[in-house]
């Protein structure tokens, strides 16, 4: 049948078309940046609605069972029993402190009822988490009679709480007083034994003691003073807790909140996240130092890698002899991209913080030794470090984006008399610039991944101070830092409530991710900037 | 060597001028004097040593590297260009160069032209703007592009772009003009005005082209060399190679049975 031939033909014209013209190989690659993407996709979708639904005020729930215990929390999940067909919730009922696990399975089997009593209150407290329950009373010696209420002296808890961060902030300021004075009187020491002016630095620092002693004591009196005012809570189960005001960070009553209230509730939580410090073994609070630390750390980076990376791409494709020895270097430089970044760490723990470190705390802060002061894990460090790891990405990017400037432009600038110097600042490195640029942004977004080699040079769980203030010289780059990275390994598997820790861990890595994108964004801003400028049309 | 004596001042003698590529020679023993505010117009086949010969004018055969050069290039002060002494960056503002694929600055058409003059450490506004419109005029360019010099010089049509980089070269003040088949890569009407603009800067400057069309070297020049495997082969006026080759290679050549 010659319609049957045809059609046949038509098949097996199609089928050559696909073998012989690699029409597989479009299908191929389809396939796998669709993979990717999904993958990508469904990260950010997981990581986004647990890391943002963790600081959504949801409603408290009294769970009555059969037997007759009642707990009161958030449900969080409900699941499958692994060895039978039953339901289960997961609770968090809180009250670490009453109960000391805060999570709860139960099996719905067991339950009675379930109801949502508006009354119910919860506390985001400076220890042990939240506490679910029920307000009994209010206590306090300045309380005008007749008053009830948590917002009647929540003012009180408030004024307290100012006072005791005064007292603190003043005891710190004379603490680190002390210490610089103490230091100096170290220096002196060192270098002059006999200097008369020692005795008048003892003396002064032994009035700044006594002064700092009283200040102490003011304010552990101010401490047992603020106890005075303190409410009185029932968990479900009616066990009566009293909680200091103090202690408590924010009351709400998530049954009777509307929706603007809990959007209210929500920003505020947000607004913390950015811009207070972590609580509670950095389970809850805020993440401001490590993302401080984050983003100093990456800018650090950038100022020992781009230079250092830039510069010997140059030197190896515009100067160098090409030879042997030129691609001995290149092929040196390929492999170090492929060390793991722990022996990165350690390479900077030896050579940074021991060898150079310690070099510049023997040379300039002798008498301070055997403390170090340079000699230990810093940001300073761990950005070095960070540079040499990510240094290989910029070199290779820029040896390429020197490669494609054109040398029949190199030869127009030459044969106008510019020297090969005039030609490199002038046209090549221009040229280069939106590859050059391609090349940071990815050493960037490595570096701002790294954790392992971090750990080794200087990262903490808890930094007492940042490593940018406003105390001269405003950069502290010998401080340890804290970083979003090392916080989500550390929240994540190093705290003892992993449960309570779960949330944090999503929000993290969610800020991590906005951190890179907002880094990268604004790079590639720039380089499509530099695009548009170097070369011209775009097509 | 038929060498034709021919009376002229010259502005570089070429003598014996052999060029090796690593071990593979390239030019072999070339003489020539180039006639000063003339056109040279350099002729064969491909492969034949005309842009090698051209680059050694102007020392661009340096940047090649393995490239090794015997003879005199003799300015005519008397200097050797290859001498030890003689900068190449001094040698290139006044030996100037266009190229065959036009290579304009990914920049405005402005800093194009000044390019020469910022890169020797001139940056009086009004010097450079004076240049800039001198030497857009010289090359024919300034009607065309006088509204938009602060814009991308990538923005302009082929046969403009390689009139800018004619205006470029021209702009640092040079004696003589090196064009390596400057026309090959554009349209006939362009090819036009090229042609018209080395007419009008023949005179001022002393302009040695490469060209693969015969009827171009018989239009604007004054003087061609006939090269063949490396070796000049015939060097006399144009009218006298066009008319009346001395050479048989040269008849065979510019009437078209080889190369
Ligand atoms: N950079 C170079 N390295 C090695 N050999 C070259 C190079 N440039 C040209 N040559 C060789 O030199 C000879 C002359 O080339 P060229 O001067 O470009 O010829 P033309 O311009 O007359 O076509 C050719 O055989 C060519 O292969
Ligand atoms: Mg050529």
């Amino acid at each position: 049948m010659p319609s049957s031939e045809s059609e046949k033909a038509f098949v097996r014209g199609e089928a050559k078309k696909f073998w012989r013209e690699g029409e597989y190989n479009v299908w191929f690659s389809t396939l796998s940046i669709g993979g990717i993407l999904l993958m990508a996709l469904t990260l950010l979708v997981v990581v986004t609605i647990n890391g943002l639904g963790a600081f959504w005020p949801s409603k408290l729930a009294l769970i009555k069972l059969k037997e007759g215990t009642t707990y009161l929390g958030e449900i969080e999940q409900t699941s499958r029993q692994p060895n039978s067909k039953e339901q289960r919730i997961q609770v968090k009922i809180g009250n670490r402190d009453l109960y000391s696990l805060d999570f709860k399975w139960i099996n719905l089997d067991e339950v009675e009822s379930i109801t949502y009593p508006e009354e119910v209150i919860a506390l985001e407290r400076e220890e042990y988490g939240n506490f679910y329950g029920f307000l009994k009373e209010v206590h306090s010696p300045d309380l005008a009679s007749g008053a009830s209420g948590l917002e009647a002296i929540w003012g009180l808890g408030d004024q307290a709480k100012t006072n005791l961060s005064k007292l603190s902030a003043e005891l710190r300021a004379q603490a680190e007083e002390m210490e610089s004075i103490r230091l100096r009187r170290l220096d002196l020491a060192y270098k002059n034994p006999q200097s008369p002016r020692l005795a008048g630095l003892d003396k002064t620092l032994a009035e700044m003691g006594v002064v700092f002693e009283t200040q102490v004591s003011a304010q552990e009196q101010a401490a047992v003073e603020s106890q005075a005012h303190y409410a009185l809570f029932a968990d479900a189960g009616g066990r009566e807790k009293e909680i200091p005001l103090v202690k408590i960070h924010r009351f709400y009553y998530p049954n009777q909140m509307s929706l603007p209230a809990k959007l209210g509730h929500y920003a505020v939580r947000i607004y913390e996240l950015f811009f207070t410090e972590p609580r509670e073994s950095n389970t809850e609070g805020g993440l401001f130092p490590a993302i401080v630390g984050t983003v100093i750390l990456v800018f650090t980076m950038s100022f020992v890698s781009f230079p250092l990376g830039v510069v010997a791409a140059v030197y190896m494709r515009e100067y160098a002899r090409k030879g042997v020895m030129v691609q001995a270097v290149r092929v040196a430089v390929n492999n170090l991209a492929g060390i793991p970044s722990i022996v990165w760490g350690i390479f900077g723990l030896a050579f940074f913080i021991y060898f150079v470190g310690g070099g510049i705390d023997a040379f300039f802060f002798p008498e301070r030794l055997p403390t170090p002061t340079f000699g230990t894990g810093g940001v300073l460090w761990a950005s070095s470090t960070l540079g040499l790891l990510t240094v290989p990405v910029v070199i290779v990017a820029t040896e390429e984006a020197l490669g494609s400037v054109p040398s029949e432009i190199r030869h127009g600038s030459l044969a106008l008399g510019a020297t090969q110097f005039q030609t490199l600042m002038r046209v090549v490195l221009p040229m280069s610039s939106p590859r050059i640029m391609t090349g940071f942004i990815l050493a960037m977004s490595r570096a701002a991944g790294e954790v392992a080699p971090l750990m080794i040079t200087g990262v903490v769980k808890l930094a007492p101070s940042l490593p940018i203030d406003l105390h001269a010289p405003f950069f502290h780059l010998e401080r340890k830092f804290m970083h979003l990275g090392f916080h989500i390994y550390d929240v994540g598997f190093q705290s003892p409530n992993v449960e309570a820790a779960k949330p944090m861990v999503f929000v993290t890595t969610l800020l991590l991710l906005g951190v890179v994108l907002l880094m990268t964004s604004f790079s590639i801003f720039l380089r499509n900037r530099m695009k548009k400028r170097f070369t011209g049309r775009t097509f | 060597m038929t060498q034709h004596k021919i009376q002229f001042s010259p502005v570089m003698r070429v003598r014996g001028l052999d060029l090796y590529y690593g071990t593979a020679q390239a030019l072999f023993s070339v003489d020539m004097d180039i006639p000063k505010h003339q056109v040279t117009a350099l002729i064969g086949p491909s492969g034949c040593g005309k842009s090698t010969f051209l680059r050694c004018l102007n020392r661009m055969n340096d940047l090649l590297g393995s490239v090794s050069i015997q003879g005199k290039i003799e300015m005519d002060d008397g200097t050797d260009i290859y001498d030890k002494h003689q900068d190449p960056i001094q040698l290139r503002r006044q030996v100037g160069m266009i190229f065959q694929k036009s290579n304009p600055f990914p920049k405005t058409i402005y800093e194009n032209v000044v390019y020469g003059l910022r890169i020797a450490g001139v940056n009086d506004k009004k010097t450079l703007d004076q240049v800039v419109e001198s030497s857009l005029t010289r090359a024919a360019l300034w009607d065309e592009v006088k509204d938009r010099l602060d814009q991308s010089a990538l923005g302009l049509s082929g046969g403009q772009m390689q009139r800018l980089c004619i205006a470029r070269a021209v702009a640092v003040g040079p004696e003589i003009l090196l064009m390596d088949e400057p026309c090959s890569a554009l349209d006939p009407k362009s090819t036009a005005k090229i042609e018209d603009l080395i007419l009008e800067l023949r005179g001022k400057y002393t302009i040695v082209i490469v060209t693969h069309n015969m009827q171009q070297a018989s239009r604007v020049s004054d003087y061609t060399g006939f090269f063949y495997e490396g070796k000049l082969i015939e060097f006399d006026r144009t009218q006298q190679i066009f008319t009346n080759p001395k050479n048989q290679q040269t008849e065979d050549y510019i009437t078209g049975r080889f190369g």
